[in-house]
């Protein structure tokens, strides 16, 4: 927060809160820039797709809501509240991990690699956080489990251990296990990066389902122009670090104005 | 070999004694190691810098010096600062602290080569950093270190050998006394020989191997 020119607000109050504000947010490496300056408003029950091209600084904009990374500069909100900062007379501070713990518990997050625990069967992997972190009990937190498989359509594989699944299945049985903690913002790093071509389906028909059937708040990156297309209320075409140009699919897919947009847009088209 | 078995059958009581000392030791030496490994195994990997300096410490003053000393400075030298340990307890201790600077390290190994992706997961669940390594990390992590774990139990029960120079009456304290009044050392030194690797080949390795599938069983793997 070192540029005084911008006020950062306590909370964000009035009937439009977005459920996701990044607010001049910049992340480095060293000298890396990743993210540069950005701003992103994601609004409550928004699917809001990521694209652009490899090293844009896509993940770490999921990565730093998950509070996975450290901000350099800027104030993260979430649902109103500041997530990488925390109120501390009338000012805003580092959030220490005790504010950190309250607002992850509004997030979820799906990784590339599924990242399932594999020393629990499927059922187990999605008992955990219930039963771990929420204090749930334990038949409470079967029937949520099993509720979610059964969604997810893993209800029978439900005492198999990852080891015995294929990567659909697994990445399905980790929404599930994401969806058991009850989050108010999804995030899908490139969910269906790792599948082989033929169960890529099962996965997407999983979110499709979620953004007919929830009120989530998603925020999802993925190379799968198409399905972007088909499920985002909004795509945003990132580009060393900013957002380059955003809009409705149909806008940005189908006549994007900038010529980055374009070339990226050509490039995915022509490889496909 | 008729006298072989005559030699048996007159040291039996010594050499069952001596074997149950042995195995006393090998026993509680494990236990001892095993919990010293993991607590300064994990203080290596704590962020606080006094806590990552005890263990290194620890590790490194055990690792680079002899056992026989350890035993020698645990069993002569403390008493004369005012600590002192029964023999028994100073064997078991001492050989428990030896190997588990060793194991310490292996726990720090298996700890950071449990992939980064299941940190993050548990992060994502909100884990407090406690059930992150009890629940998800640590399960992971032993799985990875069993086998050498397995070595270290033959290395820890042929480390309770050198107690007998601090007089506990283990086997090879049997043995020596055996050998001191009869002078046959073939038979005296040959008989703890053999003990010491059936243990070592028929007891503790099979059941580290038993270990390690039930592991593998549990992470789906068998
Ligand atoms: N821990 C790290 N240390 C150093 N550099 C990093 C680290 N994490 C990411 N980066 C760099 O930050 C840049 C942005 O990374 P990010 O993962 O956000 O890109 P991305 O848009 O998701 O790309 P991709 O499509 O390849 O997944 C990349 O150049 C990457 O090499
Ligand atoms: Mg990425």
């Amino acid at each position: 927060m070192t540029d005084k020119t911008i006020h950062y607000p306590l909370k964000l109050e009035g009937p439009d809160v977005p459920m996701v504000r990044f607010m001049n947010v910049s992340k480095r490496y060293g000298d890396l820039v990743v993210l540069d300056r950005l701003d992103l408003d994601v609004a409550a029950g928004e699917m809001v797709t990521i694209i652009g091209p490899s090293g844009s600084g896509k993940t770490t904009v999921l990565r730093m809501i998950m509070t996975l990374e450290k901000i350099d500069e800027g104030v993260i909100y979430i649902d109103g509240e500041p997530l990488t900062h925390m109120e501390k007379n009338g000012k805003l501070v580092r959030a220490n991990q005790a504010h950190m713990r309250k607002m992850r518990s509004k997030i979820g997050m799906c990784f590339q690699h599924f990242n399932l625990f594999p020393h629990m069967t499927a059922l187990e992997n999605c008992m955990e956080g219930p039963v771990q972190v929420l204090g749930i009990s334990k038949d409470e937190a079967r029937e949520r489990a099993m509720e979610l498989l059964e969604m997810v359509g893993m209800a029978e594989k439900s005492d198999q251990h990852p080891s015995r699944l294929s990567g659909g299945q697994q990445q399905r049985v980790a929404i599930a296990r994401a969806l058991a903690m009850r989050p108010k913002v999804m995030l899908f790093d490139e969910v269906t990066s790792a599948l082989d071509p033929e169960v890529i389906n099962e996965v997407t028909t999983v979110i499709r389902n979620l953004v007919d059937q929830h009120s989530l708040t998603m925020l999802m990156v993925t190379h799968q122009i198409g399905f972007a297309r088909e499920i985002s209320d909004r795509i945003c075409f990132f580009f060393g670090g900013r957002i380059e140009e955003q809009g409705p699919p149909t806008d940005l897919l189908d006549e994007p104005q900038e010529d980055r947009t374009q070339q990226f847009l050509s490039a995915v088209f022509d490889a496909n | 070999m008729s006298s072989y078995l005559e030699f048996l059958s007159r040291h039996a009581d010594q050499l069952v004694n001596g074997t149950a000392i042995t195995l006393a030791q090998f026993v509680l030496s494990a236990l001892v190691a095993i919990t010293l490994a993991v607590i300064a195994g994990l203080l290596t990997l704590a962020p606080s810098r006094p806590l990552k300096a005890v263990a290194t410490v620890y590790i490194e003053i055990f690792r680079g010096t002899s056992l026989l000393v350890q035993l020698y400075w645990i069993y002569f030298v403390l008493p004369l600062m005012g600590l002192e340990l029964p023999k028994f307890v100073a064997g078991f201790v001492t050989v428990g602290a030896c190997f588990g600077a060793y194991g310490a390290e292996l726990v720090r190994g298996a700890v950071l080569s449990v992939p980064k992706g299941q940190w993050e997961a548990a992060l994502a669940l909100n884990m407090s950093p406690a059930k992150r390594m009890r629940r998800i990390i640590l399960p992971q992590a032993l799985a990875i270190m069993l086998p050498p774990w397995g070595n270290m139990m033959v290395e820890i029960l042929k480390g309770t050998a050198l107690v007998a120079l601090i007089s506990v009456a283990d086997l090879m304290f049997m043995s020596r006394q055996i050998n001191g009044t009869t002078y046959q050392s073939a038979q005296a030194f040959g008989t703890a020989l053999i003990i010491y690797y059936v243990f070592a080949r028929f007891l503790v390795t099979p059941l580290m191997r038993w270990l390690e599938r039930a592991m593998a069983r549990r992470l789906g793997r068998a």
